[in-house]
């Protein structure tokens, strides 16, 4: 050995090199495409479609709630090529909620979807701004841009997303889904943009329960509607502005 | 020679392995889709949450120790930066892979890359912990190359700053989320910033003692006590910040019912929470680092290894116990309902959940017994206290 | 003087001794580009796809007709450049905007190009996606998600089941 006290002796020469050059093409390789392709993800495209005039919403009075009816999940499931099969895996757009109160004893049943908030926390929290709210106010999943991370099951506090599970094989036409991506009510949105003025679940419910309308638009059934009755949103203490209200809870 | 041959190669096959089950393991999940782990849509984040969360946020603290040399000027810790910084790169790969991994769809990585909400803090780790590796590579090459020894200290800093940075955004990963009864706190960033020194200096110290044991010499006594009560005062430091959490949530009549489940009535929570973080992950380390008794390096290990498993004990009650906890959308309400409204969720953890995990551990691991063996990694001792760094 | 500490066997410093009269590598190569020739060649040979139209010298996937009476977006050439880019483009406006009336609609791209016998774009080895893009070795991904079943129903009259050419 020689005589030097230090024994970090320096690489060689060409293994510098090409420690260098490997890192340099490396890091172009990895930059460059990105420089090109990198966007920031909108939160909603202003365009012809979506009217940022409408906000969409719905009335649910559960007086008229059934215990045990559950003919709104029922149509959800049929329009939206749900699989009917409850498990814990299953995707649930919608479901009945059956609720007792503590302290009065008294008892209620309420379907419960996604709120479609003004303020949603699940388009916050979505890392590539898959989930968005539209400008008429509907809070969607683009599942183009979903990568499954499931942060917005996470946050949203009305439990309304569902996570695809395993891989789907009779997807209706106007509802892509598939595995590995996240989804909720979709206020029927492939209808209303044909020009349907209501839900599936509002269609289906024989007692008149689901209200859905134009919530901008003062001279629409739901905002009269909402103008003579109490209603309350849910958890409204979070302040998320959710566009379903319920009445008779 | 011979056998240090061997012994690499041997060792190097190990963490292949692993890694190589880990990815077996998320090819078979990607292929069936999530139906094959115990995850549900009620309990989103598993057993691979756990483990990757545990190695990124023990990531940012493994690089503590090179803080403590470059930036804050102790001289014992300055050749344990280089060990530092390997760790810290091979602990976020693992990490990342396995959080990249557990996607729903980890075909989409390059639109994670290409699409950012920057409202999200998921979009800005992306960045962070990306940017983090590129960062300690740059530290990492101011120690090894001679000519840029003095500017170890502005890298040292930059890492420091980076990492303090990202860690509070892993802990804004929960403190953020206004659902749920677990999360939502401000605490939380500082807490798991200080839970990353614990964990980070209990994993350096694992591997300063594996390496020094294989190689067969003997760490300096008066370096080793020194390592173990700087462990021991984050283990504090963290038990501290954890009880201040539940604390203030004790005092909150909304949040009782969410104590009381994780605290008393949650049947495995409790468990783990009480045994395995508290007793086992806190008060025992505390007493093997700080007994007059037990002042050998053995002791310090088995500290070290009882925080590790503790902080996985913690991280299972923090990230599954608050799922499980139902959600509260009627107040003052009993709920039921077919989607597990109103009641706690049960989530058992799947084989190919464990695998994957293991697989991201074995990765770091491949990545540091690589690392070992290809540049100067050992903590030289007799020379670095003398020498310019 | 203690001598360096290396672990597991690393180069220690110096670096290691190049051991003479090793093998020459150019020798190795040109073996390895023999090998590499033949094993091109037998593949070029065993590559031949069950899928090639009678009499071509090169194969290519048989294009099963799409609806009769329909004529497509674009010419054929164009549609199979830049297929991937309308649909692209258009889906942001769709998805994001609510735009339905866009030219390139995937749901009638299927409704004309449905094969006739399962009814479906992808489900057997001759449907108008998957020759293709077997043939490519090009992964679709639309239909993770997307039906590939053409869509009859009423709420869907929307869409044109015929598409003019220029229309954009």
């Amino acid at each position: 050995m020689s005589g030097t006290p230090d024994t970090k002796t320096p690489a060689t020469p060409a293994r510098r090199g090409f420690l260098g050059v490997a890192a340099a093409g490396l890091g172009g390789v990895f930059i460059a495409p990105g420089i090109q392709l990198m966007e920031v993800a909108q939160a909603a495209t202003p365009s012809a479609g979506a009217n940022p005039q409408v906000r969409w919403g719905m009335l649910v009075d559960t007086s008229k709630c059934a215990e045990g009816c559950s003919d709104c999940v029922s149509a959800c499931n049929k329009e939206n090529g749900l699989n009917p099969q409850v498990s814990a895996t299953s995707a649930q757009w919608i479901r009945k909620i059956e609720i007792k109160q503590i302290s009065t004893g008294r008892t209620a049943s309420a379907p419960v979807m996604c709120q479609h908030c003004a303020e949603p926390p699940c388009v916050d929290v979505c890392p590539t701004g898959a989930s968005f709210k539209r400008a008429d106010g509907i809070v969607l999943v683009d599942r183009h841009a979903c990568i499954g991370c499931r942060y917005c099951m996470m946050a949203c506090p009305y439990k309304a997303r569902s996570f695809v599970h395993e891989e789907l094989q009779e997807q209706v036409a106007d509802v892509p889904r598939g595995k590995g991506c996240v989804e909720s009510c979709t206020l029927c949105v492939h209808r209303i943009d044909q020009g349907d003025k209501t839900t599936a679940c509002a269609q289906a419910c024989t007692q008149g329960a689901i209200l859905f309308g134009d919530l901008n638009d003062a001279s629409s059934d739901i905002a009269k509607r909402l103008r003579e009755v109490q209603t309350t949103q849910l958890r409204a203490d979070l302040k998320l502005d959710p566009g379903v209200r319920y009445h008779g809870l | 020679m011979r056998t240090d041959h061997t012994q690499f190669w041997l060792m190097a096959a190990l963490g292949a392995l692993l890694t190589g089950v880990g990815l077996g393991a998320a090819h078979y999940m990607e292929l069936h889709g999530h139906v094959v782990t115990g995850m549900n849509n009620q309990i989103v984040w598993g057993l691979p949450h756990v483990f990757a969360i545990f190695m990124v946020v023990a990531a940012s603290g493994v690089l503590n120790v090179a803080s403590i040399g470059s930036v804050f000027g102790q001289g014992v810790y300055k050749p344990r930066a280089p060990l530092s910084g390997l760790l810290s790169i091979a602990l976020l790969a693992g990490g990342l892979m396995v959080l990249m991994l557990d996607l729903g769809r980890p075909d989409r990585i390059i639109v994670a890359a290409t699409h950012y909400n920057f409202k999200s803090v998921f979009a800005w780790n992306v960045i962070l912990y990306s940017g983090m590796t590129g960062i300690i590579a740059v530290y990492l090459w101011t120690m090894f190359e001679r000519k840029l020894n003095p500017y170890s200290k502005v890298a040292g800093l930059a890492a420091l700053v980076w990492r303090f940075v990202l860690t509070t955004g892993t802990g804004s990963i929960f403190a953020f989320l206004t659902a749920r009864q677990a999360y939502g706190s401000a605490l939380l960033a500082p807490l798991f910033i200080v839970l990353s020194f614990g964990w980070g200096l209990a994993v350096f110290l694992i591997v300063q003692a594996t390496m020094y044991k294989w190689t067969g010499l003997k760490l300096d006594e008066a370096i080793q006590r020194r390592m173990a009560r700087l462990l021991g005062v984050f283990i504090a430091a963290s038990l501290y910040l954890v009880a201040v959490y539940h604390l203030t949530n004790l005092y909150f009549a909304r949040q009782g019912a969410f104590e009381a489940f994780i605290l008393r009535d949650g049947g495995l929570y409790p468990q783990l929470f009480w045994l395995g973080y508290v007793v086992l992950g806190a008060l025992l380390p505390l007493a093997l680092l700080f007994h007059p008794k037990c002042t050998g390096a053995r002791w310090t290990f088995a500290a070290s290894v009882l925080v590790v498993l503790g902080a996985f004990a913690w991280l299972y009650v923090f990230i599954i116990g608050g799922q499980a906890f139902p959600l509260e959308i009627f107040p003052g309400s009993v709920v039921s309902s077919s989607f597990g409204d109103g009641v706690v969720a049960a989530y058992s953890p799947s084989l190919p959940e464990l695998l994957l995990g293991i697989g991201g551990l074995g990765a770091a691991y491949l990545i540091t017994v690589v690392g070992i063996r290809a540049l100067d990694f050992m903590p030289q001792d007799d020379f670095a206290l003398g020498a310019k760094h | 003087m203690a001598p360096a500490r290396v672990a597991f066997g690393a180069t220690p410093p110096g670096g290691r001794h190049q051991r003479p009269g090793r093998a020459g590598s150019a020798a190795s190569a040109r073996l390895g580009l023999m090998w590499r020739l033949l094993f091109v060649l037998l593949l070029g040979v065993v590559g031949r796809s069950a899928l090639a139209a009678e009499g071509q010298r090169t194969p290519v996937p048989v294009i099963e007709k799409a609806t009769a009476g329909t004529t497509c977006v674009a010419d054929p050439a164009t549609m199979r450049r830049t297929h991937m880019d309308l649909l692209k483009h258009q889906r942001n406006d769709t998805v994001r905007g609510g735009v339905r009336t866009g030219v390139a609609s995937l749901k009638a791209c299927i409704n004309c190009h449905a094969s006739q016998q399962t009814h479906s774009v992808t489900q057997g080895e001759t449907n108008f996606c998957v020759s293709c893009h077997s043939y490519a070795a090009v992964q679709i991904d639309c239909f993770e998600c997307h039906s590939s079943k053409p869509s009859g129903a009423a709420h869907t009259a929307a869409v044109p089941a015929v598409q003019t050419v220029g229309a954009k």
